[in-house]
């Protein structure tokens, strides 16, 4: 299961940024398959992306004189998120690989989660509301709305985006201030991060993620557990990269449905499904039942 | 959040769980529907055919 996930991220990642031309001359791809979003955070700025990237076109509507609905994104997000809930983080996030990749490093003792995670979780909502919603609708730059969050924060546009770019562009590169080591900045401490606490951005900070977050109660893609033939071993918790116990993993905004549990669980009662699980206020019986 | 857990409580969520997602996928084919035609699919390939400066830190 490990291995397909990674190998289905990195072909995925591959498949949405193989405009090869575009890093060999320092540009980007002008054609009409950016009318389309990725599901993942893919920068539309990177030379390789052949769509465009969710939170950035979110944004471009939001920047429109005036107030008007995001239709189009909206159904973006219904459509994908009611099929996909989290998994696309999981699975289809070219920046949720970075952060997959850099966490294998075997440097330092890993976390799952930072201190005070049962606050800091809520991060992600406060930055989808603050910078994407509130910051493009309300934040100027001259005269025109700004995309906030892409300006100030967005790692993966600095990484797939700024960096590529600059490094071919030189008429870029000599444009580059405070702002870009502002969010070079930001990148490199999320990277580092990424090496001793499992997904840090994804965890805390990514606003597409607290957008994911809510399908995953009636995702199509749900993480099935079997309360009956639960053991309450523990293992799937163990297992878990975000720390989720089997009652939450169906549910929770958390559960970016990697599939360890499934993998780790002993009696196989927790597997990928259409079925969503059990209520998660119902708890497991603590004890474990004999086996004969 | 209380409201979520009172709906959870009450089964709301299992109840939903099984035809939820198909709700919200033609939700969602209706919405971009309506996006494509206010010309919305347009405005988001305007921004992502040009560099985006404030996306890359130059902006």
């Amino acid at each position: 299961m490990k291995r397909i996930r990674t190998a289905v991220q990195i072909i995925f990642t591959i498949f949405t940024n193989g405009y090869a031309y575009g890093f060999l001359r320092g540009k980007i791809y002008q054609g009409n398959l950016k009318y389309a979003c990725v599901p993942g955070l893919n920068c539309y700025s990177c030379p390789g992306a052949v769509g465009s990237c969710p939170l950035g076109a979110l944004q471009a509507l939001l920047n429109r004189r005036g107030f008007q609905v995001p239709f189009a994104m909206l159904g973006f997000f219904f459509l994908f998120g009611s099929l996909f809930g989290r998994f696309i983080c999981g699975w289809l996030c070219p920046f949720g690989l970075v952060q997959d990749l850099l966490h294998k490093i075997p440097l330092s003792r890993k976390r799952k989660r930072l201190p005070f995670h049962h606050i800091l979780k809520y991060g992600k909502y406060v930055v989808l509301i603050c910078l994407v919603g509130a910051g493009s609708l309300f934040l100027f730059g001259g005269f025109a709305k700004v995309p906030a969050f892409c300006k100030y924060l967005c790692p993966s546009g600095t990484l797939f985006g700024a960096l590529p770019l600059l490094a071919s562009n030189e008429a870029l590169r000599d444009q580059a201030g405070g702002l870009f080591s502002w969010k070079l900045g930001i990148l490199i401490v999320l990277l580092i991060l990424s090496v001793k606490v499992y997904r840090p951005f994804c965890q805390y900070l990514c606003p597409l993620g607290a957008i994911y977050g809510w399908f995953n109660r009636f995702s199509l893609v749900q993480v099935h557990w079997e309360k009956e033939r639960c053991i309450s071993c523990g293992a799937c918790q163990r297992a878990c990269p975000v720390d989720l116990a089997p009652e939450e993993i169906s549910r929770s905004a958390e559960c970016i449905r990697c599939g360890k549990c499934a993998a780790a669980c002993p009696e196989g009662c927790l597997h990928f499904s259409k079925k969503p699980g059990p209520n998660p206020d119902t708890k497991p019986d603590l004890k474990p039942e004999k086996r004969t | 959040m209380n409201v979520m857990n009172q709906w959870n409580q009450k089964g709301g969520s299992r109840q939903h769980g099984s035809r939820g997602w198909l709700f919200g996928l033609l939700v969602g084919a209706a919405f971009l529907c309506i996006g494509g035609i206010r010309g919305e699919l347009a405005v988001i390939w305007q921004k992502a055919v040009m560099i985006c400066m404030e996306c890359i830190g130059i902006g």
